[in-house]
């Protein structure tokens, strides 16, 4: 079974128009940048993206935002997006604000064939509307459910051929869950070695969640707050 | 008046030695300049991070070492990193000692909102959902008033909610005060406040009793 594939072009065949897609990431930090660049070349449209952010209006997934090709972002945090904020008010685009715990943890359940669980974060708030209430313990929770995605689209730090991946920092974020809950999923990695380079003590992600991989490349990792000290 | 300062200073006079510590965007951030010396405190940052350390110098900083602001930071000795399920495992399940955030208001059930303004544009709710259910103490930093000059501290929330009856504490320009099952407990005053300034920027129930201390701060 051969899980390499040589770019990104190749790592995204068989995204159609109104599929589900996972992109890993927290901000810019950690996102997959090459497979993001060969989606807006492919111009599919009607996605619906889960990431925790929706990039900013020349990187990320803004730069699907400007080719329009985002019908809904599910999210927990979308600021710093000027387009997305002229799409959002027009109309032209759907988001669905979800605590970022619980977008976590339901990319988590995803991956774990865990279909529904129960979490305390948005009880009492617009969030809980529509869903089921549970007391356990004299807490209240609702009920969240799994994500369903067609693609999960990741980015790590070091892969081997196999589909093993590590991560590097905070660049981890969101990327491992997502790792396991596509129903295909991609990875693209700084550093692609052959099976045995890797010291499996630190390996991450296991190569069974892993469908496709190949080496990323000009890799930019912008930086939204550049801060020192 | 407390400055912006002062109210994180005084707020990390709440710190305890070995707590587990996660500081929201603006005041909240200061908290982590003012540690007592010889205290060890590690701050969580939920994108992934335990132990925390200061921004880098120029020649150190990593574009994939940031804290859930999205700023650059560093690692200190002991530190870790893990994915996201895991981060809010820490706080779901109770393990972070200390929360500090900003709120928009707080209302005297010690419910907060701090995350949607109705007809302005929504950024979300980030992590502040699952921090606010979850985290067994709450201080919120915040102006007592807004800035059309009313109160923040409520009898009924007028904004959306981000979590109920969560609200331990607040530390405000004017004075620090608990919140239990009587209201706003006024405990201490910012210097050149009285009791009654306190009264008149406070819209919900405020309970005041016996002399009330002034905050030393320098």
């Amino acid at each position: 079974m051969n899980k390499v594939v040589q770019n990104a072009e190749e790592a995204i065949k068989g995204i159609k128009d109104g599929m589900t897609l996972m992109l890993g990431g927290f901000g810019l930090c950690g996102i997959p940048e090459n497979s993001i660049k060969a989606l807006v070349k492919s111009k599919a449209k009607n996605l619906i993206c889960i990431s925790n952010n929706a990039g900013v209006d020349d990187f990320g997934i803004g730069l699907m935002l400007q080719g329009k090709q985002v019908k809904k972002m599910i999210s927990s945090y979308v600021g710093e997006n000027e387009e997305f904020e002229r799409q959002l008010l027009s109309g032209e685009l759907e988001v669905e604000l979800i605590p970022q715990g619980t977008l976590a943890e339901r990319c988590r359940a995803a991956g774990a064939g865990i279909p529904a669980f129960y979490t305390p974060a948005g009880y009492g708030t617009e969030v809980a509307e529509g869903k089921e209430v549970r007391e356990f313990n004299g807490k209240k929770y609702i009920m969240e459910r799994a994500f369903d995605s067609d693609f999960a689209i990741v980015k790590a730090w070091k892969g081997d051929t196999d589909g093993n991946l590590i991560f590097k920092a905070t660049a981890r974020n969101f990327n491992p869950m997502m790792a396991m809950a596509g129903e295909i999923t991609i990875a693209e990695v700084e550093e692609l070695v052959e099976p045995g380079e890797l010291n499996p003590n630190e390996i991450h992600t296991p190569s069974i969640f892993v469908n496709r991989i190949f080496k990323g490349v000009n890799y930019e990792k912008r930086i939204e707050q550049r801060t020192t000290r | 008046m407390l400055s912006k300062l002062q109210i994180a200073r005084r707020i990390a006079e709440e710190l305890k030695d070995g707590y587990y510590v996660n500081l929201g965007i603006g005041i909240p951030t200061l908290v982590a300049n003012y540690v007592p010396k010889g205290m060890e405190v590690t701050l969580q940052s939920e994108n992934g991070l335990l132990g925390m350390g200061p921004f880098p110098k120029e020649a150190d900083i990593d574009a994939d070492l940031i804290n859930a602001g999205k700023q650059t930071v560093t690692t200190l000795p002991g530190s870790v990193f893990f994915d996201s399920a895991t981060s809010f495992a820490m706080i779901r399940s109770g393990r972070v000692d200390l929360t500090v955030l900003g709120a928009m208001e707080v209302n005297d059930l010690g419910d907060i909102a701090n995350w949607k303004i109705p007809g302005k544009m929504v950024k979300g709710m980030g992590g502040a959902m699952d921090l606010v259910a979850s985290a067994q103490n709450i201080i919120v930093a915040m102006q007592h008033t807004n800035r059309a000059g009313a109160s923040k501290l409520l009898k009924e929330l007028s904004l959306p909610v981000t979590g109920l009856g969560c609200v331990k504490k607040v530390v405000t320009n004017l004075c620090v005060i608990d919140i239990t099952e009587r209201g706003f407990e006024l405990k201490e005053l910012a210097p050149g406040i009285t009791v009654e300034d306190v009264r008149n920027a406070t819209e919900g129930r405020l309970v005041v009793e016996g002399d009330i201390p002034t905050i030393q701060i320098s």
